[in-house]
């Protein structure tokens, strides 16, 4: 068999997986090659809060999930099997003894550099970063940002309503020294050498919740996106807006400037297009007055441009038209790498959606689950 | 060797068992001791920092003990319960 056939005969045998974090537990959803039918399986650890639940797309096999219950402390649980088996990590996420700071749960999980298999990052509440060199297994504190002199006054401030987050962990393909993460609140923050050291990154990022609106950090970003293919691009849906951002530049431009005013520039979630680096999708949410956190006017709709956030349009065909109150976390919004690209969204409400043609028309994969906390994608070979 | 009353969320480490045997004079001991036997279940009841988790109480017999350095005198049972709270 030729090259082009054996990966066109690879693609019909590939079956795409959506990851469903949620407030009780993980289920996956499998589906057919062309993205049709899906099965959905589960729950694993039912009962569980399900912050994360990430699939290496280096090997395709491994899967992380980061989990705690009401009760007990954080952890993660690492698969090699779809889920049949798990694994628990011999040495959670942790901050340094002797300090006061504990973990109280593990909040972002990502896959490392292509070229550094096994490497892991993840980000806590309160915010830490933590890696592990061995698949998840044990994980060490970043100390270049969990002990940096400036780690307090960076994370100070209010935190989520679920405690101060640090999320969005973004590696620079070109570069695995090059990274970014967000922390709500604190803002966006680089390192050039690996994680030695960090500088804040939010030129032209409004705080509206602080005195000095445009603070040099201690803005409240909520989800953080770097262009796979074109690095040097950012995108961002803040507390206070849609940004964008192109490197070299230290100066983020406010895109949700462009929305439509009845809907604002307010949500959570932020996802790319794989291959063209001017689309990109957004969830808005109600942030006006006392911040509902629902979709606006109880009518839900995705926002897509194609312009780099010069214009929006409104993407809501098979979604319900009124009264429904439901919102979409930071992580529960994710594209597949198809042609054309899939979407995938997971509700407050328990209900996972889906578009196979990018957005244009919807459709309900799953309904009456517990609370969506993440989706993700991958691919199951 | 103390009585140790293990709360449900922690059978996945004990493996089903309701009740284990652990040496200590202190709690912090008798937790050593379950953490070298039930390796992960110690961290998802006390933190980095020594602290007990907040939904997670200590009684050594009927009496609340808040911290691990309390003192566990031979006969004493302890019992590890998970607090009223969640939803």
């Amino acid at each position: 068999m030729r090259p082009r056939q054996r990966a066109r005969a690879s693609r019909r045998t590939q079956k795409p997986v959506v990851l469903v974090g949620t407030r009780k537990g993980a289920f996956f959803l499998t589906g057919d090659a062309a993205r049709r039918t899906w099965k959905l399986t589960g729950p694993h650890f039912l009962g569980h809060i399900v912050h994360h639940a990430v699939l290496d797309p280096r090997d395709g096999r491994t899967m992380l999930l980061a989990v705690r219950t009401g009760h007990l402390g954080p952890t993660v649980f690492g698969s090699q099997d779809w889920g049949r088996t798990w694994q628990e990590a011999s040495q959670p996420p942790a901050f340094a003894p002797g300090g006061s700071l504990a973990v109280q749960h593990v909040f972002w999980l990502t896959p490392g550099h292509a070229e550094q298999p096994g490497v892991w990052f993840a980000g806590t509440s309160p915010q830490g970063l933590f890696r592990s060199d061995d698949a998840g297994k044990t994980w060490e504190g970043v100390r270049g940002f969990n002990t940096h002199p400036r780690r307090n006054t960076w994370a100070g401030g209010d935190g989520t309503p679920d405690g101060p987050t640090l999320h969005s962990i973004l590696i620079d393909p070109r570069d695995p020294r090059h990274m970014y993460f967000g922390m709500s609140s604190g803002g966006v923050f680089e390192t050039r050498d690996g994680g030695k050291d960090w500088r804040p990154l939010n030129q032209g990022i409004l705080a509206d919740f602080l005195p000095d609106k445009y603070p040099e950090f201690g803005q409240d970003p909520h989800c953080i996106a770097m262009h796979p293919l074109h690095p040097d691009r950012l995108y961002h849906q803040n507390h206070c807006g849609i940004y964008r951002l192109d490197r070299p530049g230290e100066k983020w431009e406010r895109i949700g400037e462009n929305m439509p005013r009845a809907i604002g520039d307010i949500g959570f979630p932020i996802v790319l297009h794989p291959r063209d680096p001017d689309t990109l999708w957004v969830f808005p949410m109600d942030g006006s007055t006392v911040w509902p956190r629902t979709s606006p006017g109880g009518k839900p709709a995705v926002y897509r441009t194609r312009d780099g956030g010069r214009s929006w349009q409104r993407q809501a065909r098979g979604l319900p038209q009124q009264q429904a109150w439901f919102t979409v976390k930071r992580q529960a919004f994710a594209a597949d790498a198809g042609e054309p690209v899939g979407l995938y969204f997971g509700t407050t409400s328990g209900e996972v959606w889906t578009s196979a043609d990018g957005g244009q028309r919807w459709a309900r994969l799953a309904a009456h689950l517990p609370e969506i906390y993440s989706i993700t994608t991958g691919v199951r070979g | 060797m103390t009585r140790v009353h293990i709360p449900s969320p922690l059978y996945s480490y004990t493996g089903g068992a309701t009740q284990v045997e652990a040496s200590g004079s202190t709690l912090e001991e008798i937790v050593d001791t379950l953490e070298a036997r039930f390796p992960g279940l110690r961290f998802r009841i006390v933190d980095e920092q020594g602290r007990i988790r907040e939904h997670i109480r200590f009684f050594v017999d009927s009496d609340l003990a808040p911290q691990l350095a309390c003192a566990v005198e031979p006969g004493q049972e302890v019992h590890i319960l998970c607090a009223l709270s969640g939803g």
